[in-house]
């Protein structure tokens, strides 16, 4: 008797339950991993910002002395100089991605195979592109300097003069995101109404008129993810500049990503908090971002 | 359709932009075509510094032959595959679990954690650079790929999420409420009735993450160390150290190295795009 009762009890309460249990079931297996690799370790640095720790001994608490060296560091300010440089300039993907966009999206035979090979820097690792523009720029073999010398002009070392070097790889870092957003126009551009423009060129509306009250417009969505995705980008700067220039010329083409890898992880020292007082540094900035990102999706969220 | 259609303009339009067309793409793609043609050029040409010039010969062949038999090459392409699969393969699992709980439930706290992932997503690495080493050296999976694949497969997560969420949510709700007054359970429903759905949604995302892995450095260099467990982005500069000066070779050797997800963008094209512009832009 009891048997049975336990038999058609247990899956009784699943059913009666499955709507709420459900969800939390979906969720624990995400929630845990993300919580142990991404939410934990977030707090964990901010921790870690207040102690002298160099990985392996027994870590000192130092209060806040680590940034108030931040604050003395010139380093750091070279870095978070380098920083603002990169998000202003990054954001010339925009644009430029846009003008792409508008000069690709025609119907000629073969078009398709033009945007793929437009994109395609974008899939290639920016370890193989800060290694491609090293060589584009090398004063000696470098196709830039060739060019150059063709018209009688050069050599110059881009990478090897500080004042040059953060402005060479950032343009070697705009190559695939402008390619990043040129797909997002692309895209965007397909969805444009074509009654809207018809009736914009029936109003006598041509070019620059066009593209910016009745065009742009409907580009919203495509124009935020790219703004999105280009800020990202330009702070999450590091391979390039690891591949490319070390850091150097005298630390010249240092970012906060990069100078915090090389407190806490290179051979200039194991001083990992730090390192994880530069990381604060840098999370906050993102902070601004990623809050207003969150702000516009919470309210898209209400709207829909 | 703006521009205006170049066929509308007349044939002289038309030529002048096809004409313009392959030598824009050329302009585009100048450093990386100078590297292909670096890398099918023999040593002599970079000893008597004929860069630019006709190549004395063509050695593609035996160039690119080397980077596989003379360098470590081969095991960091293989160590790359095997963090690459198994992170896509758990990443789209886990987020198709906790994309399914957030897009088809209502609950206290749904919005919230919808944010934490999408939130924990946007972090820059360097935050989470010295507790995730530490975490990775005290559970004894420094220096492996599996210390990479399990770290890979919980940050992509959240991307995921966002991007499974968003798409469950786009998902007609009638299906699911029809199969719920069938009296199927939930885990069926998601197995049967919303999983088959979202394959468009699998596909872009498994496309995606492939190329974000394959190409990831950052932290292939904070949790790996060696030819056993680094991935090809890391390995490419050692092998440049290996062959130093050798441009032919280390041009080859680049090229390999981001070969793999070029291929895969081009088999995958159409989901690929759907995956990179969030599906927000249609």
């Amino acid at each position: 008797m009891s048997d049975h009762s336990n038999i058609s009890g247990a899956p009784g309460f699943w059913y009666r339950n499955q709507r709420r249990l459900a969800p939390a079931l979906f969720l624990a297996p995400g929630i845990l991993f993300f919580s142990i690799y991404v939410i934990i370790p977030i707090f964990q640095s901010f921790n870690l910002s207040l102690y002298e720790w160099d990985g392996l001994g027994a870590a000192e608490y130092v209060g806040l002395r680590n940034y108030e060296e931040l604050y003395w560091d010139e380093a750091f300010y070279t870095s978070l100089r380098n920083n603002v440089i990169w998000l202003v300039l990054y954001l010339l993907a925009i644009p430029g991605g846009l003008f792409i966009a508008l000069f690709l999206n025609q119907t000629v035979t073969g078009i398709r195979i033009y945007k793929s090979l437009f994109f395609f820097p974008f899939v290639i690792s920016q370890v193989v592109v800060g290694l491609v523009f090293t060589w584009f720029y090398d004063p000696t073999f470098g196709l830039l300097n060739a060019m150059l010398a063709w018209v009688g002009l050069g050599p110059i070392n881009v990478l090897g003069n500080e004042h040059t070097v953060t402005y060479g790889i950032i343009l070697a870092g705009l190559w695939p995101q402008t390619a990043y957003c040129m797909i997002l126009y692309l895209t965007g551009l397909n969805a444009v109404d074509p009654e809207q423009v018809e009736a914009g060129r029936l109003d006598g509306a041509k070019g620059w008129k066009m593209l910016w009250y009745v065009v742009l417009p409907q580009l919203r969505p495509a124009t935020f993810i790219a703004f999105v995705v280009t800020i990202i980008g330009a702070l999450r700067s590091f391979d390039m500049i690891s591949v490319m220039t070390q850091g150097g010329p005298f630390g010249e083409s240092r970012v906060l990503a990069y100078y915090m890898f090389e407190v806490a992880l290179s051979e200039y020292g194991f001083r990992m908090g730090y390192g994880a007082a530069i990381a604060v540094v840098l999370f906050l900035i993102m902070l601004v971002y990623i809050g207003f990102f969150l702000a516009k999706m919470y309210r898209d969220e209400r709207g829909g | 359709m703006f521009p205006t259609p170049v066929e509308k303009l007349g044939p002289r339009a038309r030529i002048g932009y096809q004409a313009l067309l392959p030598l824009a793409l050329i302009m585009w793609l100048l450093p990386l075509l100078a590297v292909a043609v670096f890398s099918i050029r023999p040593e002599t040409d970079f000893a008597t510094g004929n860069y630019w010039g006709w190549p004395s010969s063509f050695d593609a062949l035996s160039n690119y032959a080397l980077v596989f038999t003379g360098s470590d090459m081969p095991r960091y392409l293989m160590n790359s595959v095997l963090i690459t699969v198994p992170t896509v393969i758990g990443a789209v699992a886990l987020s198709a679990m906790t994309g399914f709980a957030l897009g088809i439930y209502q609950f206290r706290g749904n919005v919230l954690i919808f944010f934490m992932f999408v939130a924990g997503n946007f972090v820059p690495f360097q935050i989470l650079m010295v507790p995730v080493r530490d975490l990775t050296l005290q559970l004894g999976l420094y220096d492996t790929k599996m210390g990479l694949v399990l770290f890979h497969i919980a940050f992509q997560t959240g991307f995921c999420t966002l991007f499974m969420r968003n798409f469950i949510r786009a998902l007609p709700r009638e299906l699911i409420e029809a199969a719920r007054v069938e009296g199927i359970s939930e885990l069926r429903i998601f197995w049967y009735v919303v999983l088959p759905l979202m394959k468009p949604a699998l596909a872009a995302l498994s496309v995606l993450i492939f190329t974000f892995i394959w190409n990831d450095y950052f932290w292939a260099i904070v949790l790996t160390q060696g030819a056993d467990s680094q991935p090809v982005t890391a390995g490419i500069t050692s092998f440049n150290a290996q062959y130093r000066a050798a441009y032919h070779l280390m041009s080859a050797g680049s090229l390999v190295a981001a070969l793999p997800p070029v291929l895969m963008f081009f088999a995958m094209q159409k989901h690929f795009i759907a995956g990179l512009t969030l599906g927000a832009v249609k």
